[in-house]
């Protein structure tokens, strides 16, 4: 074991903290789930592209600076201690991004990962349909083929998406094979939202904002991917009409290498955990020094904070065992379980802090409804359970 | 930065690991329970014994003895990562004592022959040695044991055998073998005194509730495969009662606990090894969360084994009994949150 940063590692993370001290609003930004914080997000991320810091561990040709993935956990260590804005991106570099790299063809990375990390494409996630949410595999928004256009015609309702109201593109699985058993027949398709036949509407989330969206679509044309020897000019002109990643009917694979990255590492670093336990712990001070803090409440702020040092070993394993060529493979729904419900439990423990102020609106309520959606999203936490039970413990499935 | 053992530790826990199934396996700990006071370690039939032989021949009771004394010259996260093994077959004490803290105290803060030839004993196997602290007056193979090391006023005594006065107390765990020590500390027994005795007082506490913290989770993970193999085999209602989700979700929730933990401790190590100042806080989380993770393991296992594991018959009991005995020792999560909490919060 050796749990010591070498000196570029902290060369880095000063680097990292540098310019962030220089570059992070003074003032929270208005909620990226909302319009306007939306667009206002959008400005932030395409200054983090600016300075190459808005996917650290990309290759340079893609906006990147090639960091080590201890180096991204530094970075995000140091964005969430920096208290930066949200990323509204993270669905497309944290969920999509890593599937292309792993399934794209090279002309589809060339296309997508630039736009994406310069926030040009804002994509959103188009699993969850009005009948399939845990039961991913559900699914009957259905892609019929249209030979003549050369192409596919998705129909149907994807719905729950996040910012799909404001995002740009969306990825999502569509039937292929209507024939096939559940898990197979399915494509995963690359979907821009200004094409002929989609209709976004907006709704309501818990916390008020216009987070969620219902994304229906009516014969859209998504073409073909483009042929090996294609011209460039035609490849990227089809490209921007859409696409399929990783091959037809083969879209439970695909999606399933997302929803690892989704549970585990990349959608939640430990750094934002331990940024969280940090103000609760400040928090808890202030209380304790006008002598208001009673031992039960010491006591779940003392048990967040061993949690989040839990959680951020735990990764710590993790990236040591991805580094030496080991996958976490069914082990990251532990990740998706304990980070869950970590943070719902660091934000009660400050709404308990607060009494009868937590219900005035600031960041602790605010952070405590998102929170409250994480046992849900990315596969609800009864599915992960099972997936634990399963496939990590050995009980049987029937 | 690389936070895993490495493939030497893994190999040698894998061997360890090995080896105690072959030596210790629950028929040897039920044995431990028919004659608690005997002529060896933890009492029985000797099988225990042959299992502290085979122990002492790998080099595990002196992975933490210099290699001029005849061990292995190994640290903190080498023992705490074999630890766990014998916590996995519930191998009765004093391992943790004798290979672990004792030899800590002796190895770091005694010098000459004396702390030498000791610490020669313990890694031949020779010799077994308790270590005392104020507040936890029951000590365990109490009468089998050869030398005490009590910690009294930040001050560390040695004892031999007849310098202490044994009473023997039952413990819900037969294999612990407990017995009360009264003994009078003298200027002829002291060991380690002055500033240099309440640094090694803290730091044997540090290590003795890291040691009980390895056993633990090597406990925890026990205590799961037994239910996880039990739950699959077992049929009612026509399936395997793994199959119902309420039976999986114990089991997922007992394993989150367990696998949250183990970093905790490894880290922990880590941090005593390297003398880290914040080593007694992190020894802190480890204790408090493997006390937790083996409780919670030790209840969903017997929930899930129903009344089966409700009996002396079969072996879940051995584990249950240990884990409950060992989740309080040298501070139960309380105690250590307690700790925590007068660092995070001052």
């Amino acid at each position: 074991m050796d749990l010591t940063w070498s000196e570029s590692e902290q060369a880095f993370r000063e680097e990292c903290r540098t310019w962030l001290s220089s570059h992070v609003p003074s003032a929270a930004l208005p909620s990226g789930d909302t319009r306007e914080g939306f667009s206002v997000h959008v400005e932030w991320e395409r200054e983090l592209h600016a300075d190459r810091w808005a996917v650290v561990s990309w290759p340079e040709a893609y906006g990147g600076r090639a960091a080590s993935l201890w180096e991204w956990l530094i970075f995000e260590e140091e964005y969430y201690r920096a208290g930066a804005p949200q990323r509204v991106t993270q669905n497309g570099i944290f969920l999509l991004a890593p599937t292309i790299f792993e399934f794209g063809t090279p002309a589809q990375q060339d296309h997508y990962l630039p736009r994406m990390s310069a926030a040009e494409d804002l994509w959103c996630q188009g699993w969850s349909e009005p009948n399939a949410g845990s039961d991913l595999a559900g699914i009957t928004s259905r892609a019929v083929r249209d030979d003549a256009a050369g192409g596919w015609r998705l129909s149907g309702q994807k719905t729950w998406t996040t910012r799909g109201a404001f995002c740009t593109h969306l990825f999502g699985l569509f039937r292929t094979d209507g024939d096939a058993e559940r898990h197979r027949g399915l494509t995963y398709f690359l979907v821009p939202l200004d094409a002929e036949g989609v209709t976004v509407r907006g709704f309501g989330r818990l916390d008020g904002d216009e987070g969620f969206a219902e994304v229906f679509l009516d014969e859209v044309l998504v073409p073909d991917n483009p042929a090996e020897d294609a011209a460039s000019d035609a490849a990227t002109a089809s490209m921007s009409r859409g696409g399929t990643l990783g091959g037809i009917d083969q879209g439970w694979g695909v999606a399933m290498a997302t929803t690892t990255s989704e549970r585990g590492l990349t959608l939640r670093s430990p750094g934002r955990f331990r940024a969280t336990a940090t103000r609760l712990v400040d928090l808890a001070k202030e209380l304790d020094a006008s002598g208001r803090l009673t031992e039960r409440l010491a006591d779940r702020v003392v048990d967040a904070w061993i949690d989040a040092e839990a959680y951020a070993l735990y990764t710590l394993g993790d990236v040591t065992g991805i580094v030496e060529g080991r996958s976490p493979g069914a082990r990251s729904s532990y990740n998706k379980v304990f980070w869950s419900e970590l943070d719902i439990r660091l934000h009660r423990a400050a709404l308990d802090l607060l009494g009868a102020d937590a219900e005035i609106d600031g960041p602790w309520m605010r952070g405590y409804e998102f929170a409250l959606s994480g046992p849900i999203y990315a596969g609800t936490n009864e599915i992960q359970r099972n997936i634990i039970a399963e496939r990590v413990l050995g009980l049987p499935r029937k | 930065m690389r936070f895993a053992l490495t493939e030497d530790q893994i190999d040698f826990r894998d061997a360890v690991r090995g080896l105690l199934a072959d030596t210790c396996p629950p028929e040897a700990v039920r044995a431990a329970w028919r004659e608690q006071v005997g002529e060896v370690p933890g009492g029985g039939d000797g099988r225990v014994r042959a299992a502290w032989d085979a122990l002492a021949e790998m080099g595990v009771l002196g992975v933490m003895v210099p290699e001029s004394a005849g061990g292995l010259g190994m640290g903190d996260e080498d023992i705490v990562a074999l630890l766990v093994e014998c916590g996995r077959v519930a191998l009765p004490d004093p391992i943790s004592s004798t290979a672990y803290v004792a030899t800590g105290l002796l190895r770091d803060h005694v010098a000459g022959d004396e702390a030498a030839g000791l610490l020669g004993r313990i890694a031949a196997g020779t010799a077994t040695v308790l270590v005392g602290f104020p507040g936890s007056a029951h000590l365990p193979a109490a009468a089998t044991a050869d030398v005490f090391l009590m910690c009294d006023r930040g001050e560390v005594h040695l004892l031999d055998r007849s310098g202490v006065e044994l009473t023997e107390v039952i413990s819900v765990d037969g294999a612990r073998a407990l017995g009360t020590a009264t003994w009078e500390p003298s200027d002829a027994t002291v060991l380690v005194g002055g500033e240099a005795g309440s640094i090694a007082v803290t730091r044997a506490f540090d290590r003795a509730a890291l040691g009980v913290a390895a056993q633990l989770v090597g406990l925890g993970q026990r205590m799961l495969d037994m239910t996880v193999a039990y739950a699959s085999d077992r049929r009612q209602f026509g399936v395997p009662i793994g199959t119902f989700q309420a039976v999986k979700h114990q089991l997922a929730d007992a394993s989150l606990a367990v696998a949250f933990a183990e970093p905790l401790v490894l880290r922990a190590a880590s941090s005593l090894a390297t003398g880290d100042p914040d080593g007694p806080v992190h020894v802190s989380m480890a204790k408090a969360r493997a006390s937790e993770a083996a409780l919670a393991a030790a209840a969903a296992s017997l929930q899930c084994h129903g009344a089966i594991g409700y009996t002396v018959e079969y072996d879940l009991h051995l584990f249950l009994k240990r884990a409950w005995a060992l989740a309080a020792r040298y501070g139960d999560a309380d105690f250590h949150r307690d700790r925590i909490r007068s660092v995070l919060l001052a």
